[in-house]
């Protein structure tokens, strides 16, 4: 996964803005335990990565996760005693005991489950769309180092990418069977010291270590893009706070799932949802 | 002004290892020289560049003994951020060296890290792209480029801040001869006008001598010359013939001094006497021209002649055969356009032509890793070995890579329990080939850039490799920046050009003639040879018509 500059409004708007809103988008969905809200999200994170023109990354990524979102779904019923209604017994298993799978339990893993979906979601939208360039210099007056090692970590990742390509491509060259996939993963990760030890070589030679704050100037002016997701970020947080104080998605997991369905319920996810996406309207200025 | 460089007493030894790779190093290099660093693989070229970049021993760690000032700073007392701000270095891989999203902000970096203004930076950039010739790749991500632009993007990104030395390991690898000599020319640009001390380890010494104010050489960490381009040559004739140039080695051979620093200089000489007649026939075109041969040339199967169009072995059917094959992107161009090639089995056919030409394009739907968007591939199981040995190789020890007879077949059994990482180049290599060709004997032997990086005495092994499985059938297919080995090795050059054969034709016609894609041998000659020994034949058999 690595950034390319689109004609989008997201791509468009100053790194830090695009950052924020990505982050506020992740933890309102942190924030909210109802599935609902939480499937009204992960709609507006995909549509949202659609309007950005990414929106094949962002599913792609979405589809490499959900593997991962259905294992925290099964482990949860299996790890938590808590709900009323058992669905299955499972015997007694040596220091766990009775292993009882309760529909709570299981209903509330499909929730964790939809909310890492929404969460990994917003932060491959964050990759795609939100120039690791730009972060970095935008947060250099705040904290250098940890910014660049961050943005560094993301460079890593297309260089062990296209090392595991040709590490597979190799293999393709052989006769007989190619080694399995986990052999070639396996090397790639264990290669992946040498490659960041070259990385970090690089950054020694380019000055890293010894990088002084630039002189303080004038910034360049806000965009619209940049006002419509400060915007967009801030109405997110305002709503979510709202609907907190106001008690609206209220949702139970145990003893018994309840996770009421109502018009208030129904208003937020379109709040939410609408406040997200209007940005993405206004198609002006969009190109580099 | 203080030296751009100074070494004194330098010896320095890696983390666990045994010997050192630097002994006794005493070095001075004055500003605006333009030195150039020689030696086998292993002689201590880019543990010396490391050195002076401060790398060593601040980021590898070892043991390190005497003193080093680079730009004036001691690199005991300041740490590589601080001597990039006054040497900028360049290292062999380009993937790992382009840090940032996109080409300008790669450029900026150095500059910004430094903590220049945004006008200063932006200033930096514009006349560190127009004088490398980026410009129009200043707003492309770094993702995107190939091997050859990354590494002209790294190299802006080590002079961007117009160091008072430069650095640079071996940074026309991954360049074509056109590319290649392009970069050594705003080199020289760079060392003549900003004044910028460089210093440039290479093993294609006959690319850049004439630009050189001096040669260093270095053996087993020691220097074992250091002279100007000319006392260089004079002293690698006696002391390390590996080191000569070609056009050295053809004046050597033919009795003839002083050893020629450039092509210039070997016409020069020659004008002074008989110049060897231009003899089209002088070489047999179905053999190698010899030189970097070890032995005879068993194998080669006969083929018809002609610069253009489809050419067939004769008898029986191809090892491999391309018909009309395209291979276009989804969206993007195309890099194949109705490629026509047949190769009979045991010829050894090379492919060159400039980046982006499509010679790895080609050798890679040869061997079925690429699916051709048109046309037909037809042929035996293609071995190909791809430009990175060392992705061949996934496990912990060599001697799990290969059944026992295959690896002491590769003469690699007192190797088995070492890791793959910690061979030389030269072993990575004939490790790998001997993985690609375990198994089912090929139909056809393929190698992308094998000779990249690699020293004489490797590319002398390699040729004799590639002759012995000629010898037993296989088709060996080299793509190659490499002239001299191509010259070597091949009976057969396809000179790619926009995705589809330019020439086709014996190697001694395809070389003799060109302008980038020539031996040096053959520039001096006027293409009457390839190589040194057939060239000093020529020569000798002029004086002694004469």
């Amino acid at each position: 996964m690595t950034y390319a500059r689109r004609a989008s409004p997201l791509h468009a708007t100053r790194a830090a803005v695009a950052s924020a809103w990505c982050i506020v988008l992740a933890i309102v969905a942190l924030s909210f335990d109802h599935p609902l809200v939480l499937g009204a999200l992960l709609a507006t994170v995909v549509a949202a990565a659609g309007a950005a023109r990414v929106g094949r990354r962002v599913a792609v990524s979405l589809l490499v996760a959900l593997p991962f979102a259905v294992l925290i779904g099964l482990v949860n019923p299996l790890v938590v005693r808590e709900g009323l209604t058992v669905i299955a017994r499972l015997g007694t298993v040596p220091v766990f005991g009775a292993l009882d799978v309760t529909a709570e339990a299981t209903a509330y893993g499909g929730v964790l489950a939809l909310r890492a979906l929404v969460i990994i979601g917003c932060f491959a939208l964050h990759s795609a769309a939100v120039d690791p360039d730009d972060l970095l210099r935008a947060f250099r007056r705040v904290s250098f180092r940890s910014a660049l090692t961050a943005a560094l970590a993301t460079r890593l990742v297309p260089v062990l990418a296209r090392d595991a390509r040709r590490l597979h491509d190799a293999q393709r060259c052989l006769a007989g069977e190619p080694a399995p996939r986990r052999a070639v993963f396996r090397a790639v990760a264990s290669g992946a010291l040498d490659r960041a030890v070259d990385v970090a070589a690089t950054l020694e030679v380019r000055g890293y270590g010894a990088a002084r704050r630039p002189p303080r100037e004038g910034g360049r002016p806000w965009s619209r893009h940049d006002l419509a997701f400060a915007a967009s970020a801030a109405a997110l947080a305002l709503i979510a706070v709202a609907a907190h104080a106001g008690d609206a998605a209220a949702f139970e997991a145990y003893p018994s799932f309840a996770a009421p369905v109502g018009a208030g319920e129904l208003a937020l996810c379109a709040a939410l949802a609408a406040c997200a996406l209007l940005p993405f309207a206004d198609r002006r200025g969009i190109g580099r | 002004m203080s030296a751009a460089l100074r070494l004194e007493d330098v010896t320095y030894r890696y983390p666990g290892a045994v010997a050192p790779a630097l002994r006794g190093i005493d070095l001075e290099v004055a500003p605006g020289e333009f030195v150039v660093l020689a030696g086998g693989t292993g002689s201590g070229k880019s543990t010396l560049l490391r050195a002076a970049a401060g790398l060593v021993p601040h980021f590898h760690g070892g043991e390190f003994g005497g003193r080093l000032e680079a730009g004036g700073l001691d690199t005991r007392t300041h740490d590589p951020a601080a001597i990039a701000a006054v040497a900028g270095t360049l290292f062999q891989d380009p993937e790992t060296q382009v840090v940032m999203g996109t080409v300008r902000a790669e450029l900026a970096f150095p500059l910004e890290n430094r903590g220049l203004g945004s006008a200063a930076v932006a200033r930096g950039v514009e006349e560190a792209a127009l004088a490398l010739g980026i410009a129009a790749l200043l707003d492309r991500s770094t993702h995107e480029l190939s091997g050859g632009e990354l590494q002209r993007v790294a190299l802006g990104a080590a002079l961007v801040g117009r160091p008072r030395v430069a650095l640079l390991d071996e940074p026309t690898s991954q360049l074509d001869p056109v590319a290649g000599d392009e970069l050594l020319g705003v080199l020289r640009r760079l060392n003549e006008e900003w004044g910028t001390a460089v210093i440039l380890a290479e093993h294609r010494l006959e690319r850049c001598l004439s630009a050189a104010d001096r040669v260093v050489a270095l053996r087993e960490g020691a220097i074992a010359c250091d002279a100007d381009p000319r006392g260089f040559l004079v002293w690698a004739g006696d002391h390390a013939p590996e080191l000569q140039t070609p056009g050295a080695r053809l004046f050597a051979l033919a009795g003839r001094t002083p050893p020629p620093v450039s092509v210039k200089d070997a016409r020069r000489a020659l004008a002074a006497g008989d110049e060897p007649r231009a003899v089209a026939g002088g070489l047999d075109p179905r053999k190698p021209a010899g030189g970097l041969e070890p032995g005879g040339e068993p194998g080669d199967a006969p083929a018809k002649r002609g610069l253009f169009g489809r050419r067939r072995g004769e008898g029986a059917a191809p090892a491999l055969a391309l018909s009309s094959v395209w291979f276009e992107h989804k969206g993007g161009a195309a890099v194949l356009r109705g490629v026509d090639l047949d190769v009979a089995a045991g010829e050894r056919v090379a492919l060159m032509g400039r980046n982006g030409a499509g010679k790895s394009t080609l050798l890679r739907v040869a061997a079925g890793l690429l699916a051709p968007t048109r046309g037909k591939v037809r042929g035996g199981r293609v071995a190909l070995l791809l430009q990175n040995p060392g992705d061949y190789t996934l496990r912990d020890r060599v001697g799990d890579e290969l059944p026992p007879e295959s690896l002491a077949a590769a003469g690699l059994s007192h190797l088995a329990d070492r890791h793959p990482r910690d061979l030389s180049g030269g072993e990575r290599q004939r490790l790998a080939l001997a993985i690609v060709l375990n198994g089912e004997r090929p139909a056809v032997v393929a190698l992308d850039e094998p000779t990249r990086g690699m020293d004489r005495a490797h590319k002398v092994a390699l040729v004799a490799l590639l002759a012995r499985l000629a010898h037993d059938g296989s088709a060996v297919v080299v793509a190659t920046h490499d002239a001299e080995f191509v010259a070597a090795v091949a009976t057969r050059t396809v000179l790619l050009g926009d995705g589809r054969p330019v020439a086709d034709a014996p190697t001694s016609e395809v070389l003799a003639g060109g302008w980038y894609f020539a031996t040096q041998t053959a520039r001096i000659l006027g293409g009457a040879a390839l190589l040194p020994e057939d060239g000093a034949a020529l020569l000798r058999q002029e004086a002694v018509v004469a």
